[in-house]
């Protein structure tokens, strides 16, 4: 195994068992408002500070950690669920007014920047973070019906699936039993890569309050409120923008090695 | 000819695209419960005064009407009235523009300035400690959020050492350098994530190009690496660069909606926040067919481009 996959796959599953973790114990209560104690700086009893409520960083990290992920998680699910059929319906019927139907509605989605879309969204049914999960869930669809058809196509081409047909089994049935596991790999690569996104997707949302409201903690919230005390408590803004790095970079080294790893021809080729 | 029938056909699908993407987008703001013209009275309005606003905001006509009234209102360049300021969305729009795209603008410059020398340096030094140097830091770049390093860009350049304003926007009207001076930092921050995607793009681009049989040719002929990568590969790396670098601005458009937040820019994205607050759907929805259409144009220019430079293009679907 490469070192970045290694590295990636840490990080990555660092993060969610801190996330996983608060669900049954953070080091304070999250929700726990301490004026007199507002603005700790890193150390003491509270390992990470304490936020302009008195919050504590570390909890409030470990819980926003949560909500991301969540957030990027179910947004992934709905990308995945909705855009692999599409897309190998679309290969199974290349050509045919399906497929056109198909990748014409993705040239359309595609055409609204995301954030655009999710401010689109939120405008009409207002913020919140099941919006936020609906406009990135919506902006994964074409994604992945995308890298789907696109890696289905060159299979049907191929004699495995010429000799299933001949056998008789009907294109559906193909797609699901030959063409799918052949594409895995490739949406595996593809689902860290939209899920390092979604993670960037909703603390970017959040920050402008269009995401999660509060008082439940997400990392974009964080930085949001943190915007204003930038100069007074730089530790506000570092810590939940340093978890965002690290999440998203360990997701993309994971995503990177795993294409490696998958994809002996690919790391050829790149190198 | 080719070319012509090329044109034709993507100049076809971009009509269509705007013709869809106006349609969904008023369709999506049509949902929106709630009538403007009671919610800018208030609930104490008389009904004669209501029922006389909503003749003059256009409320009172069919749904059908509306749509062909807004798209043919923004062909000839009028975008409807503002509900909460009562002025014309075209003038509002005017002035914002004038923030967002000059500083889309100069993020794209910054971009393409950092990552062509950089990748340039990777791919010249592939598999060594500098080409792994810059591998490192695009990864990093690519995770770093921009509004999070607009905010760090602020704590040290603007607040520590006073280089640059930490936010708002003099106008161009008070000279060029103040106004390039207030659009860096949102600049830098927003070229961030781009230049490391174009660092990564130009590093490949460049070492698929030193593969070629012409690069060896090259080589043959008695030129150093050096001259080869200069002559004759960066020429030829600069296709998919170029694609990448179009597709970009773009991006850096939407992007600016998030960084204008950070910095209290008056660009389109504080217009559209703003607009949202006050529930002022007309610009919204107008502005968002704006930036809708920059998008989708600008991926038809660079579709275009694309193929006036590789011919190969024009004939696949």
């Amino acid at each position: 195994m490469s070192r970045p996959l290694i590295l990636g796959a840490c990080l990555s599953a660092g993060f969610v068992a801190m996330a996983l973790l608060s669900l049954v114990w953070t080091p304070h209560d999250h929700t726990l408002l301490d004026i007199p104690g507002k603005l700790q700086t890193p150390g003491g009893t509270h390992l990470l500070g304490t936020d302009h409520l008195g919050r504590d960083i570390l909890s409030m990290v470990m819980v926003g950690t949560r909500t991301s992920i969540a957030v990027a998680l179910v947004a992934l699910v709905i990308g995945l669920c909705l855009g692999v059929p599409l897309g190998l319906a679309a290969a199974a019927r290349k050509g045919s007014w399906l497929d056109e139907t198909i990748m014409r509605g993705n040239d359309i989605i595609f055409a609204f920047p995301l954030l655009v879309m999710a401010i689109l969204i939120t405008a009409v049914f207002g913020p919140s973070a099941v919006n936020a999960i609906i406009a990135f869930g919506l902006f994964n669809i074409p994604v992945f019906a995308r890298v789907t058809r696109g890696a289905a196509l060159p299979l049907w081409e191929r004699e495995f699936i010429l000799a299933a047909r001949v056998a008789g089994k009907h294109a559906q049935r193909i797609s699901v039993e030959h063409i799918l596991p052949n594409v895995m790999n490739l949406l595996i690569v593809q689902s860290t890569i939209q899920f390092a996104l979604g993670i960037q997707v909703e603390a970017a949302l959040s920050f402008v309050g269009l995401g999660v409201q509060p008082p439940t903690p997400s990392l974009g919230r964080m930085l949001a409120d943190a915007q204003t005390l930038v100069t007074l408590a730089p530790h506000l803004a570092v810590v939940p923008g340093v978890a965002i790095i690290l999440i998203v970079l360990g997701l993309n080294l994971l995503g990177d090695g795993l294409r490696d790893a998958l994809d002996p021809r690919l790391r050829r080729r790149l190198a | 000819m080719a070319m012509q029938r090329y044109i034709l056909k993507r100049t076809g699908s971009l009509i269509l695209s705007l013709l869809v993407a106006s349609l969904v987008i008023f369709t999506v703001i049509e949902i929106v419960p709630g009538d403007p013209a009671s919610f800018m009275l208030g609930i104490n309005a008389q009904p004669e005064t209501l029922a006389a606003l909503r003749a003059e905001l256009g409320l009172d006509a069919s749904k059908v009407g509306r749509y062909f009234a807004w798209v043919g209102g923004m062909l000839t360049g009028d975008f409807g009235t503002s509900y909460t300021y009562r002025t014309p969305v075209t003038e509002m729009v005017a002035d914002r523009i004038g923030v967002s795209i000059p500083l889309a603008l100069y993020a794209l410059v910054l971009s393409v300035l950092i990552a062509l020398p950089a990748g340039l340096y990777a791919a010249s030094r592939r598999g060594q400690a500098g080409d792994l140097g810059v591998l490192g830091a695009t990864q990093m770049g690519v995770a770093i959020p921009n509004f999070w390093f607009a905010m760090m860009l602020v704590l040290v350049f603007a607040i520590h050492w006073r280089w640059f304003p930490a936010g708002g926007f003099p106008g161009w009207e008070q000279g060029f350098w103040a106004c390039v001076q207030a659009l860096t930092l949102p600049a830098i921050a927003l070229a961030l994530p781009q230049a490391a995607i174009l660092t990564r793009v130009m590093r490949s681009a460049l070492l698929e190009v030193l593969g070629e049989d012409f690069m060896r040719t090259a080589r043959a002929k008695g030129l150093s690496a050096r001259q080869t990568l200069w002559r004759h590969g960066l020429r030829n790396a600069m296709i998919p660069v170029l694609t990448i670098v179009g597709l970009q601005f773009s991006f850096l458009f939407a992007g600016t909606i998030i960084i204008e937040q950070v910095f209290y820019l008056p660009g389109l994205g504080r217009l559209i926040f703003q607009s949202i607050s006050a529930r002022d759907l007309i610009v919204v929805e107008s502005v968002v067919m704006l930036i809708v259409f920059g998008v989708i144009l600008i991926n038809f220019l660079v579709d275009l481009a694309y193929a006036a430079v590789d011919p190969r293009l024009r004939n696949r679907t």
